[in-house]
């Protein structure tokens, strides 16, 4: 239904909340990226099956949705049983059946389908009282997981476009200041205050005006904007919406990454539901303001993630960046003024509209408000899309939130801001995380992504897979980057198989500070930041490759050897295994690895059910 | 073989005459034709009056558009930090010695290309191999042979 006024959007707002008040039962099912890739699709079609076959529908209203990422990946597809909140995790289409018999109709919980807390080995039953959900702070994220992405009634129904009218019958200089006071930055690292950009680009005397979403994310080990995008993809609109009345725009873009088709899907599904309900297009709920949105599909390139190419990428160009001497506000998207905010920036505008700019200031710090969301991954026991108030320590949501390091190994470092961060090690793991502290400490939050790091990765590797990447993603535009990453590159290559010269640290010393002082965009600036982190806190790592021919990660391939020590119970699985004919041994005899025929490819290691085999 | 122009008149004509159109219909024709052919670039630069340099430098600058003819099936390995530190490096090396192929290449049957990809936004089930539109979390080499049939 289209909603001409904002009493029709609340006259439907009250039915669809009465609605789910009589709800008794929810099952909710986690349809993101990471779960339908679990098969949770099949699992949600196996509930709608059983519980049909069970007669189930008698007398109890119930519902069945395939919501956003709940946030918990790695123990995919999970299926969330409301209204006692059960939590059961990789739960298969073959578990439906008994689910629907124990739970549903006998209130039984089913023990082996529980998450398991790693720190006490206990059995969880309900979601709010795992570890991994009981510590974060949900604001951004907090409808995803709960509603059905792809129904605007499910946004509606958790008071979704709320804020919208409450923005239009505001002055767009009201709703900039409301922003400001909310003390909002930019999420996808660079942390601008989002209220002053607009309140610039408001100014800039120039028509047509733009506004564009940034879903270009990027960084490796970072996918908060996607599962927002396919959790909540309405949120990301209204936010959009507010921000186009603030400056005054009435033509909107959503660059989309090319590898995430499910979130473009899910952005298109909700623009249309936008349109058709009157949200977007002419004459916004009646209040005279037109707005339109249209997602760009993005190229597979990582530089199209700096606005200044972006902007070029959405105008069918090469998407190379400009020099910053006018800023985009000014002189952006066909050079007419142009706002251009991440996705988790703009999620964050619905919320502050609504529940005012002193409720989201009042989280986090000072200098940082509100809640950032991390996606926590590597080396840590509980992995996925985690949110908590700006401020709070590393150890705090790796050791907290995340369980701690997988198996119990000694952690080493985490590795934060992408291409564009750093490694920061133990010593670190007090700091507060916010938009400056680790930016001090020579790392950065970035956008979120967070990679755990154990005493079996080498820092000299992770800091060569990064310059690896950006030499890949550099656009080549100008010299530092393109050739000095490739300079960089062929130095780490060296010192990784133990070929390198003390003097080489020097080198990558100078190479780093002419990367900083001469690249033409922020991506060639910070490039040699992982370079840089990891020599200042792992320096004899370096060493210990250059000098001593050793890789104390056991991570080098030419610097380490395998072995098999005595837990080998002569199982013959890496016998099997092995496609170079580099182990022998007899069944339930202790077997052998010929260093002449070993490639160090780790096959061997990942069937081991001993952890028999050694790297040295 | 003689190309099949009539689906890119199509395309031409679904899009606008304007500069501003270039990437979305060179995404088309690679989704149509799996590839973007010479004959196809050339049109292109016609339909919208530009030079043939300029859709070229699109064409080769972005890694989603490919001027060779792809696989049946594209198998990507991802290479984000989450999966590089999980063995991602592994699994590359292994699908390079089972495929024959190096990265970017197609296999002489045409059955498979083999693609590193900088993450793929799944790392939680790290390290992620996709092939075509499915993807396999927690990869192992020995799971490798069961998805992939050389």
């Amino acid at each position: 239904m289209r909603f001409s006024s904002p009493g029709v959007l609340e006259t439907q707002r009250t039915k669809l909340q009465d609605r789910a008040g009589k709800v008794k039962r929810e099952i909710l099912i986690c349809a993101g990226t990471g779960c339908l890739a679990g098969g949770s699709a099949d699992v949600a079609q196996a509930f709608r099956t059983e519980t049909r076959a069970a007669g189930m529908k008698v007398g109890v209203r119930m519902v069945i949705k395939e919501t956003g990422c709940h946030g918990f990946c790695e123990q995919g597809p999970l299926v969330i049983l409301m209204p006692e909140k059960i939590f059961y995790q990789q739960v298969k289409p073959s578990h439906v059946k008994k689910i629907v018999e124990s739970t549903l109709k006998n209130g039984e919980v089913l023990q082996k389908l529980l998450y398991k807390n790693p720190v006490t080995g206990e059995r969880v039953e309900t979601y709010d009282l795992i570890d991994f959900y009981a510590k974060q702070h949900r604001l951004v994220l907090r409808n995803i997981g709960r509603i059905d992405p792809e129904q605007l009634d499910d946004y509606l129904a958790v008071g979704g476009y709320r804020a919208l009218p409450k923005a239009l019958a505001m002055k767009p200089e009201q709703v900039i200041d409301a922003v400001k006071k909310s003390g909002l930055r930019g999420r996808g690292g660079g942390g601008f205050p989002t209220g002053r950009k607009w309140a610039t680009c408001r100014k800039v005397d120039d028509q047509p005006r733009y506004v564009i979403c940034n879903a270009d994310e990027g960084d490796p080990g970072a996918f908060m904007d996607r599962s927002i995008c396919e959790g909540d993809p309405h949120a990301v609109l209204e936010g959009m919406i507010i921000g186009a009345h603030a400056v005054g725009a009435n033509k909107g873009y959503i660059y989309v990454r090319e590898e995430y088709p499910l979130a473009r899907k899910r952005l298109g599904i909700a623009i249309e539901q936008a349109g058709e309900g009157g949200l977007l297009g002419q004459d916004i709920l009646g209040s005279g303001f037109d707005f339109t949105i249209e997602i760009n599909r993005g190229g597979g390139a990582f530089v199209c993630g700096e606005s200044s190419a972006l902007m070029r990428s959405v105008a069918g160009e090469v998407g190379e960046p400009r020099a910053k001497y006018v800023h985009s506000v000014v002189k952006g998207l066909y050079d007419k003024p142009t706002v251009l905010n991440n996705v988790e920036t703009f999620a964050c505008v619905p919320y502050i509209i609504d529940q005012g700019a002193k409720a989201f200031a009042a989280v986090g710090t000072r200098g940082s408000s509100g809640t950032k969301a991390f996606s926590l991954v590597g080396k840590v026991k509980n992995t996925g899309l985690v949110e908590v108030p700006m401020g709070v320590s590393l150890r705090d949501i790796i050791f907290g939130v995340g369980g701690g390091i997988i198996n119990d190994r000694p952690f080493k470092a985490v590795q934060t801001g992408g291409p564009s961060g750093g490694c920061l090690p133990q010593s670190a793991l007090d700091l507060k995380v916010d938009f400056d502290t680790l930016t001090e400490a020579g790392s950065m939050m970035g956008s979120g992504g967070m990679i755990v790091l154990d005493d079996r990765t080498c820092m000299v590797d992770v800091a060569r897979y990064f310059v690896n990447f950006l030499v890949e993603e550099s656009c080549g535009k100008c010299v530092p980057c393109r050739e000095g990453l490739k300079q960089l590159l062929i130095i780490l290559q060296r010192i990784c198989e133990g070929k390198g010269r003390l003097e080489d640290l020097d080198r990558i010393g100078n190479l780093s500070s002419v990367l900083a002082q001469g690249s033409l965009c922020a991506l060639g600036k910070s490039a040699a930041n992982p370079v840089n982190s990891t020599l200042a806190y792992f320096k004899n790592e370096y060493e210990a490759h250059i000098t001593d021919h050793t890789c104390p990660g056991g991570v080098c391939k030419e610097l380490i050897t395998y072995s098999i020590n005595d837990a080998c119970t002569g199982c013959t699985a890496c016998v099997k295994v092995c496609a170079f004919d580099a182990i022998s041994g007899k069944k339930k005899a202790r077997h052998e690895i010929h260093d002449d025929k070993c490639t160090r490819c780790g096959a061997c290691i990942t069937v081991c059910p001993d952890e028999a085999i050694e790297v040295h | 073989m003689e190309l099949d122009l009539k689906p890119l008149q199509g395309i031409l004509d679904k899009h606008p005459v304007e500069s501003t159109a270039l990437i979305s219909i060179l995404q088309d024709i690679q989704l149509h034709y799996k590839y973007l052919p010479p004959e196809a670039l050339q049109q292109t630069a016609e339909a919208l009056s530009l030079p043939l340099s300029k859709v070229f430098s699109v064409a080769t600058f972005y890694s989603s558009f490919s001027l060779v003819p792809k696989g049946k099936n594209v198998i990507r390995v991802c290479m984000g930090t989450a999966c590089h530190v999980r063995g991602a490096g592994l699994l590359l090396d292994e699908l390079v010695r089972q495929l024959k192929v190096k990265p970017g290449e197609t296999t002489e049957c045409g059955e498979y290309t083999l693609e590193s990809v900088n993450c793929v936004g799944t790392c939680a089930m790290a390290p992620v191999v996709m092939i075509n539109e499915q993807y396999y979390g927690k990869m192992r080499i020995s799971k490798i042979k069961r998805i992939v049939k050389t």
